[in-house]
């Protein structure tokens, strides 16, 4: 007997249950609660399941760039030891990947090949390297067409960004006017390269039919649309289709819409007659996955004899495949972190036969302010400004463009705390003036927004008649910590420690929930485990005969009116109540988005131009902490992410044929251990009662917001030496360095 | 990865006589195994030398080392007389890889490090080492880690090792047993070929010559100097790399010995740039004098220009602290 709670955000949660449980559990620095289980190698991953009669496909990819499929030779390798079959269904097979949260197929068909390793083919056999050999053999024969590769070349035929309820242009009062009559301006060109998220699992499918039903166990972020994604691709009905995503090894992005290995794999099953896994190699991983697009991007900045903003130009140059519509939003921040009644904030797409370009963490800030933080410390340079003193002149009141206020704002804030904990204060303005021996040492600091998400979201909240909770929902923990703050919520509002509450994520058998993306899975998916409770709540207070206010839980025992009783006893034969959050009038009539500031130390040989982070601050503003070690941990790893943007992370593309060239972990550089320094994270306090009845904002994609511009600031304070072009190798820096 | 037949040698002449069966020696495995899941590399068969007896490192009565084949790169970066005498070999060592593959990397393996060309490790590219005949796609291409030197109109792969340029340095020799059972010593400036228009041939070893051991002579007298430019601060390979050995006396260079990673074909060493420093005071004048010797011949491709400039500054460097 289930009854559901919803609620539709129309209007703010200015008292959270979450302050008045009594369990202790909020914001408590709780370690994840399946981590013994992933480090002892006991945690089940999509490629794992032991499924009997399991057969191993090899994904082949067009050794080509563009052009048409003529032949497969497949009787070359079906008669090898251990192959069963190759499999080539050009018309379902997906060309791409899809992008998160879209409930359409994924373009389809593969005889046109548009990019170099588009998945045309799939061998089966007994064993994996049996597979791997028949699929290295497999010849694809193919009529090559002239295709789109090389951005430098093709950039002025470019088309102007469209994509879901992204605006992909603005025009506000007169920017060249405002440049035209500033005080001081700066007009500058950034880039920024391909990236690849480089999650840890590569994607994984096994595909399991039973009865006409396909089971799915998948490395995916966003199961329940990623479920209408697969059986519209395969044009079976929903209702036929399970994903099962328990562990996921890391997405960031790259997992939010079905891959091609998930189509081949159960389009294979189904043709074979048995299950089917699909592992993609790490360089499939690299070539036919997603890509955070690289950017060109023209940043104007424009201020009045006080320094204060009157003008504000971000145009971004992007990419992607032919026919898709998304394009890496580098504006998306600008259109509210920056205030100036003069605005241009556009996007333009060059059509590519690269692949797919993209959601990375924090798809538009990441890049966006790479380029704007960075030309703002230049225009602070040019006028003798503090960037902090900077932002003290021009904070707004409000949202620069919808003129709505902030459901709160604490980016100053975070500034002045991150300055005096850092030491902002020794830092000399003036460039290239600090040496430690080889080493020239600069400081940079850049600031951090991010957009605040809420999606729908449910979940369903049981306490059985031993009075243990279960929490089901199909939201997913791609390392994050969904597993334990929705355990924390639960056990707060419940009153029971976190041993005796089961949280089971990552099946569309349970209810939807919002899957990881956007920085939107804690507020979204945790909400709804809150609604389940309070609803479970008022049922317990009705069973003790008070109200849910007089009602107080801990430690499975039930307290009101001087009388105690256990869980386990009130409960009777069980309870059960789903939680249901949507987005709703908030969303327009706050701005919601969470804040930070980032500093950072690094030392540039003076021989050799080497980049080296010498130590790097954050402080961060996102609502109410859940938990204050996954949240430290998502921002630890937000900025190291920023260090790999900053110095390493490049993906390139052959301009002769898209392939991509480093596509092994050995050459496309993400940062190691060595290059990841002493980091530090703080939190402001903060509830933000707009955002969700939890009242926490997003934290996954802040970190990396702005991270890589402190550190390309601190270059720039280290050699006097302004980089434009990410990331920032020695390379660039090198003629410019001071005369051995 | 194609099906191999495995056999586990007893002893180095067991190891020699499966000779001619496509046979790849086997000890760690760090980048065999990878090449071999690439299907870059396609033996038939497998010889297990990982149980050989060749896993000490022994004082020679000449006042050197005897490295054998399979001591593992973590095991003779620690060792007390290489740490005391080869500073710059335990350097090297530690700048390469990380401490799990030093930990099962071998010192004979490790000689035998192929190429981290990008296109060499794909096979959906033409590759001249690779497939021999069929072209090179990194000329033209991508070029950022690519050689500067020793290339060829067929080959521009940059040898990757760190551990064969302290080696190339340190004079050493590389001992090895034969098919047929003899013993060979092959002086390391010998042990490797450039490209030309057979990239596919690294070394001068015979089809199924075993590396058994390595032998460094003394260490040349001066300070000893393994410095790595790199694009990342660790688990990356060479941009350019610098193993010196330098000794001065009464303020005059008496010797000198110098060799380069990151740059060529081969770890690289060119005498001339030693001659032209032996006699002189050490000055800047001097060493970009040396530097711009060594790099006389430098070609960039593009992306890989950078190595040049890059070379000469850390070669001043190098010498100035090698000499200070």
């Amino acid at each position: 007997m289930s009854d559901t709670n919803n609620l539709v955000m129309d209007l703010p949660v200015p008292s959270s249950l979450l302050d008045i449980g009594a369990q202790g559990l909020i914001g408590k620095p709780l370690s994840r609660s399946e981590g013994p289980l992933k480090v002892t190698g006991r945690a089940t991953y999509s490629a794992e399941y032991a499924i009997p009669d399991l057969a191993y496909g090899y994904l082949v990819g067009a050794k080509f760039g563009r052009g048409k499929i003529t032949r497969v030779d497949a009787d070359a390798v079906r008669g090898l030891p251990g192959v069963i079959d190759v499999i080539t269904d050009f018309a379902t097979f997906i060309r791409n990947p899809q992008q998160g949260g879209e409930s359409k197929a994924p373009a389809q068909g593969v005889k046109d090949v548009q990019y170099f390793g588009e998945i045309v083919a799939i061998v089966l056999a007994e064993s994996y390297e049996a597979a791997r050999d028949a699929g290295e053999r497999l010849v694809v024969e193919y009529e090559e067409a002239e295709g789109r590769f090389d951005f430098e070349a093709l950039k002025a035929d470019s088309e102007k960004g469209t994509f879901n309820n992204i605006p992909g242009y603005f025009h506000q009062g007169d920017l060249d006017r405002a440049v035209a009559d500033a005080h001081a301006s700066v007009d500058v060109v950034y880039t920024t390269p391909s990236q690849n998220s480089a999650a840890m699992e590569p994607h994984a499918s096994i595909a399991v039919w039973e009865e006409g039903t396909l089971t799915l166990y998948g490395s995916y972020q966003m199961p329940s649309s990623d479920k209408l994604q697969l059986a519209k691709a395969l044009g079976v009905s929903a209702k036929k289709v399970r994903i099962i995503a328990v562990y996921i090894g890391g997405g960031f992005g790259s997992k939010l819409g079905v891959a091609p290995e998930s189509v081949a794999a159960a389009v294979a099953a189904k043709q074979l007659g048995r299950p089917i896994k699909a592992v993609m190699t790490r360089p499939q991983v690299f070539e036919t996955t997603v890509r955070r697009a690289s950017t060109e991007q023209r940043v104007r900045f424009s201020v009045d004899a006080e320094a204060r903003l009157t003008g504000v130009g971000h145009e971004t140059k992007t990419s992607n495949l032919p026919g898709e519509s998304f394009f890496e939003p580098a504006g998306v921040g600008t259109h509210f972190a920056y205030p100036g009644d003069n605005r241009v904030i556009n996007h333009d797409i060059v059509r590519l036969n690269l692949l797919l370009a993209g959601s990375m963490r924090a798809p538009g800030e990441a890049s966006g302010m790479m380029a704007t933080e960075a030309a703002l410390d230049e225009l602070c340079h040019k006028i003798g400004l503090d960037p902090i003193e900077f932002w003290r002149r021009n904070e707004p009141k409000e949202a620069p463009e919808e003129k709505v206020p902030w459901s709160t704002r604490q980016l100053l804030r975070c500034m002045e705390e991150g300055a005096e904990r850092f030491g902002w204060d020794v830092r000399n303005p003036e460039p290239a003036q600090v040496r430690d021996g080889e080493w020239l040492v600069g400081m940079g600091m850049a600031a951090a927004v991010r957009s605040n998400m809420l999606m729908k979201s449910a979940a369903t909240v049981s306490i059985d008649p031993d009075g243990r909770a279960t929490i089901a929902t199909d939201m997913t923990d791609i390392g994050t910590g969904t597993y334990t703050i929705l355990g924390q919520i639960a056990g707060e509002l419940l009153g029971l420690p976190l041993d005796r509450i089961s949280v089971n994520l990552g099946d569309t058998n349970s209810p939807p929930g919002a899957g990881s993306g956007g920085s939107w899975g804690a507020g979204s998916s945790g909400s709804s485990v809150y609604l389940a409770c309070e609803r479970l709540r008022e049922r317990l207070a009705a069973a003790m005969g008070c109200v849910p206010d007089e009602l107080t839980l801990k430690d499975g025992i039930a307290t009101a009116r001087n009388r105690q009783i256990a869980l386990a006893e009130l409960v009777g034969e069980g309870l059960e109540a789903t939680g249901q959050i949507a987005p709703g009038d908030m969303e327009t009539q706050r701005k919601q988005a969470s804040y930070g500031a980032h500093f950072a130390e690094v030392g540039v040989n003076a021989t050799t131009g080497e980049v080296r982070v010498r130590r790097m601050l954050g402080v961060f503003s996102a609502g109410r902490i859940l938990n204050a070690k996954t949240a430290r941990s998502q921002c630890l790893g937000g900025m190291t992410f920023g260090i790999g943007a900053a110095l390493t992370e490049d993906l390139v593309h052959d301009p002769r044929n898209g392939k991509v060239v480093n596509h092994d972990l050995g050459e496309y550089h993400v940062p190691v251990n060595a290059d990841v320094p002493q980091l530090e994270v703080h939190f402001l306090t903060e509830r933000d009662q707009f955002a969700n009845p939890l009242q926490a904002k997003g934290i996954g994609e802040l970190g990396i917001s702005g991270a890589g511009a402190a550190i390309g600031n601190a270059v720039f304070n280290a050699t006097g030496i302004r980089v434009r072009d990410y990331p920032i190798t020695l390379d660039k820096l090198l003629d410019q360095l001071p005369p051995i | 990865m194609k099906s191999f037949v495995y056999e586990k040698a007893t002893s180095p002449q067991d190891a020699v006589r499966f000779v001619g069966n496509g046979a790849k020696f086997i000890a760690g495995g760090t980048n065999l195994l990878d090449l071999m899941k690439l299907q870059i590399e396609t033996p038939e068969t497998l010889v297990d030398i990982s149980r050989l007896n060749l896993d000490r490192i022994e004082d020679t009565d000449a006042g050197g080392l005897l490295i054998g084949a399979l001591v593992p790169n973590s095991d003779l970066a620690a060792d007390a007389r290489v740490r005391e005498r080869y500073e710059v070999l335990s350097r090297a060592l530690l700048a390469g890889a990380s401490g799990q593959l030093r930990n099962k990397a071998t010192t004979g393996g490790n000689l035998l490090q192929r190429t981290r060309c990008y296109y060499f490790y794909d096979t959906a590219m033409a590759c001249n080492k690779r497939v021999p005949g069929s072209g090179c796609s990194a000329i033209g291409g991508y070029t950022r880690i690519l050689a500067v030197l020793g290339t060829s109109a067929a080959c521009i792969a940059t040898h990757p090792g760190d551990m064969p340029v302290a080696m190339r340095a340190l004079d050493a020799t590389i001992v090895t047993l034969k098919a047929d059972g003899d013993r060979r010593r092959i002086s390391i400036h010998d042990f490797y070929r450039l490209p030309g228009d057979t990239p596919h041939i690294e070394t001068g070893l015979e089809p199924g010559e075993l590396i058994t051991h390595v032998e460094l002579p003394p260490p040349p007298p001066g300070r000893q100097l393994y410095r790595k430019v790199r694009d990342r601060a660790s688990y990356a390979f060479a941009l350019v790399s610098v193993a010196g050995v330098v000794s001065v006396e009464n303020g005059i260079i008496a010797s000198a010995c110098l060799a380069f990673g990151g740059l060529g074909p081969m770890p690289w060493r060119d005498t001339s740039v030693e001659a032209l420093l032996l006699g002189h005071a050490p000055s800047d004048a001097l060493f970009a004098q040396a530097a711009d010797a060594l790099l006389a011949s430098a070609k960039g491709q593009g992306a890989n220009d950078f190595k040049i400039p890059l070379t000469k500054r850390t070669l001043i460097a190098s010498l100035r602290e090698l000499t200070a």
